[in-house]
């Protein structure tokens, strides 16, 4: 039994440590490359580790107005998508799970083929809509696809956490005195906070990475954000990119998401439920 | 604190099933009535509609004086205990008691503290005040319910089978704590249970449902000794009734294992009825033995099994039964959610007696106390009208419309 046991444990670390190579490979690679100078990303054959490690790309990055003005969209539009999202998933979440209406699978059917149907194919017809409308290359010009997009996962995964509150909870508040907008504010959202944050988590990554829309419908810095925007890094030399500017710039992005996820998995805590009711 | 008053309570769902049927039933100021019946008789949704959780189909809810059909059930000012106990998982035990407070917006910091803690004391909960209810015991979460029922100042408790989730101890511990807690607060409070020993000893009066109608409504004592119908007698007391094939002829009641007399005023209800089935408590049996034998009749009968509990034993005594009783039995039983039953007879025995599986042995039996019901409607022809509560089947109105239905 002893040494099955220790061969599990030893295949267990092994295949950790393969998964581990296989995923953070690359961010090491670029995390390293945002650390070197251009003589290094610019040599034929560089080493992995920078020879000389500065801080130039960041002090570059950080002085570059266009980075800088992308990033403020990015984090406008994001976060504004963002709320928005959640807010009217919350909302019809709770529609769908408690009240019985007709067209209820009509709605989930509908939220679902959005979900299902492909970005690109919508470019074209946006563009012409947002000239059309003057929505081009503006922050809800951006904001209204983003929130299209991720709004139907957001309902599909908070209408799952609505309904596995028990009725009960919101009965209850409601006999304690509570209106129906006291019982849902007071009980069931807090209730449901894991499943908010989940879908707050998954809309924010969507708007943040999101790349096809957010070149085609933006012209200027004015509104475009920083997927589009690194894809104007080109520097002097049309031979020689700046890969240690995109790479820093690639870090730059990447810390919002950390921090994000860091702070937000301490509320994904499954359970919260547990002692509402006998179970 | 109020009085409650149904009348003519009817609840249909969408496809016309009347899960409540035409219930009338008043609860005095400070009574403490219980609702009880097997599993879809209606009584939970009794007690939702009493809240408002529930719509009404017909009739009145009428709470201290006021109609109140059409209130939510925040204005309603009623506290309720689930069966569950629907605690607020994301709040403590504080601040679940709390919350009724802080909800009417007005009470000052220091008046829900001051009311929070009095209910914790009474409750005994001091020391769990800061803990979440994720991490009580059933019977803490228990008391954190009805914590948040008691701060509030209600109209009325309502109780939807509060102790059904604890186990036998917890149970009866809770249940005295709940009666204690009543009679001190003196408040009304209807309880609904399926457990008839939490009927017995709870409730100033008990209501039975069946299917929605209320078949009795009377003291727990009224019940036990003058069950309106086959349905009360058999749902009250454990073990339940026996139920024997008889007929009556003069003052003569004839019974499987034998005739036995029983007294005038008795046979001139049942007479001439032909086949009836006769009603008789396993307690009002004895070894006779171990009895003083006068005023009641003693037969022979062969024990089938026996069960000693110490200060008394069951005895099981199998009897033939014509189809038509047997027919009657198993449909009560199957009112009673029971198992189809064995037409046998369950026969209390004093501990001290001796007797034993296979005897042929000499039964006792308390001819005052035999019930005689006809055995097409169920209806009790010997009960006292005069002791039995009220019953729609007792109504002069209704007693016409009560066979009917059956």
């Amino acid at each position: 039994m002893a040494t099955t046991d220790r061969r599990t444990a030893v295949g267990t670390g092994v295949g950790f440590v393969v998964i581990l190579v296989w995923c953070l490979l690359p961010v090491v690679w670029i995390l390293s490359l945002s650390f070197k100078g251009v003589d290094e990303t610019a040599a034929g054959s560089p080493q992995f580790l920078p020879k000389d490690w500065t801080l130039q790309n960041y002090k570059d990055i950080l002085a570059n107005p266009d980075f800088l003005d992308a990033l403020r969209n990015s984090l406008g539009i994001s976060l504004i998508a963002t709320l928005l999202s959640v807010v009217f998933a919350t909302l019809a979440a709770y529609a769908i799970a408690r009240l019985e209406f007709k067209g209820k699978r009509v709605v989930l059917s509908i939220a679902l083929a959005i979900a299902m149907f492909p970005v690109v194919s919508l470019v074209g017809p946006l563009f012409d809509m947002w000239t059309a409308i003057g929505l081009f290359n503006t922050w809800p010009g951006l904001i209204i696809p983003y929130m299209s997009f991720t709004l139907p996962l957001a309902i599909w995964t908070l209408s799952a956490f609505f309904r596995e509150i028990p009725w009960e909870m919101e009965q209850a508040a409601q006999v304690d005195g509570a209106t129906s907008w006291q019982a849902f504010r007071k009980v069931i959202v807090p209730l449901a906070a894991p499943g908010v944050f989940t879908a707050a988590i998954l809309t924010f990554f969507f708007a943040w990475n999101e790349f096809v829309l957010a070149i085609s419908l933006t012209t200027t810095t004015g509104s475009r954000t920083v997927p589009a925007q690194m894809s104007f890094f080109v520097g002097p030399d049309p031979f020689n990119p700046p890969y240690g500017q995109l790479a820093t710039a690639s870090v730059v992005v990447t810390v919002p998401i950390i921090i994000i996820v860091l702070l937000f998995q301490r509320k994904i805590v499954s359970g919260l439920t547990s002692g509402a009711v006998k179970g | 604190m109020a009085s409650i008053e149904m009348k003519n309570i009817v609840k249909k769902y969408g496809d016309g099933f009347p899960a409540v049927n035409d219930v009338s039933i008043d609860v005095a100021d400070g009574e403490f009535v219980i609702l009880v019946g097997p599993s879809g008789c209606g009584k939970s949704t009794l007690l939702r509609m009493i809240v408002g959780l529930e719509d009404i189909t017909s009739g009145d809810m009428v709470i201290g004086g006021q109609r109140m059909n059409d209130l939510a059930p925040r204005d309603r000012n009623l506290a309720m205990v689930f069966q569950n106990y629907a605690l607020y998982p994301h709040l403590s035990v504080y601040e679940n008691i709390a919350f009724p407070l802080r909800l009417k917006g007005d009470v000052p910091e220091q008046e829900i503290d001051t009311k929070v803690r009095e209910a914790s004391k009474t409750l005994e909960l001091d020391e769990h005040l800061e803990r979440k209810p994720g991490n009580l015991s059933g019977g803490q979460r228990q008391r954190v319910a009805m914590g948040r029922a008691i701060v509030r100042d209600a109209d009325a408790f309502l109780f939807d089978e509060p102790l059904s989730n604890l186990d036998a101890k917890l149970r009866g511990q809770m249940r005295t704590e709940i009666a204690r807690l009543q009679k001190r607060l003196g408040i009304t409070t209807v309880y609904v249970t399926h457990d008839q020993t939490e009927a017995m000893t709870l409730g100033d009066r008990v209501a039975v449902l069946k299917r929605g109608v209320l078949q009795q409504l009377a003291s727990p004592r009224q019940l036990y000794t003058n069950p309106v119908n086959l349905f009360v007698a058999g749902f009250i007391g454990s073990p339940p009734m026996n139920f024997l094939p008889a007929t009556v002829e003069g003052n003569t009641l004839s019974l499987p294992f034998g005739s036995v007399e029983i007294s005038e005023e008795r046979a001139a209800k049942a007479r001439d009825r032909g086949l009836l089935i006769a009603g008789i408590r396993p307690e009002h049996f004895e070894d006779a033995s171990v009895v003083d034998t006068r005023g009641g009749t003693t037969f022979t009968a062969s024990v089938d099994f026996v069960e000693w509990l110490g200060n008394e034993s069951y005895a099981y005594i199998p009897f033939e039964a014509p189809p038509e009783v047997t027919e009657k039995l198993l449909e009560l039983e199957k009112d009673l959610d029971g198992d189809a039953m064995r037409t046998q007879m369950v026969v209390s025995l004093d501990g001290a007696s001796r007797i034993t599986e296979g005897d042929q042995a000499e039964i006792w039996v308390d001819t005052s106390k035999i019930h005689l019901f006809d055995p097409s409607t169920g209806e009790n022809l010997t009960v006292d009208a005069g002791n039995a509560g009220s019953s729609p089947a007792l109504e002069p109105a209704h007693a016409g419309g009560a066979h009917a239905a059956q």
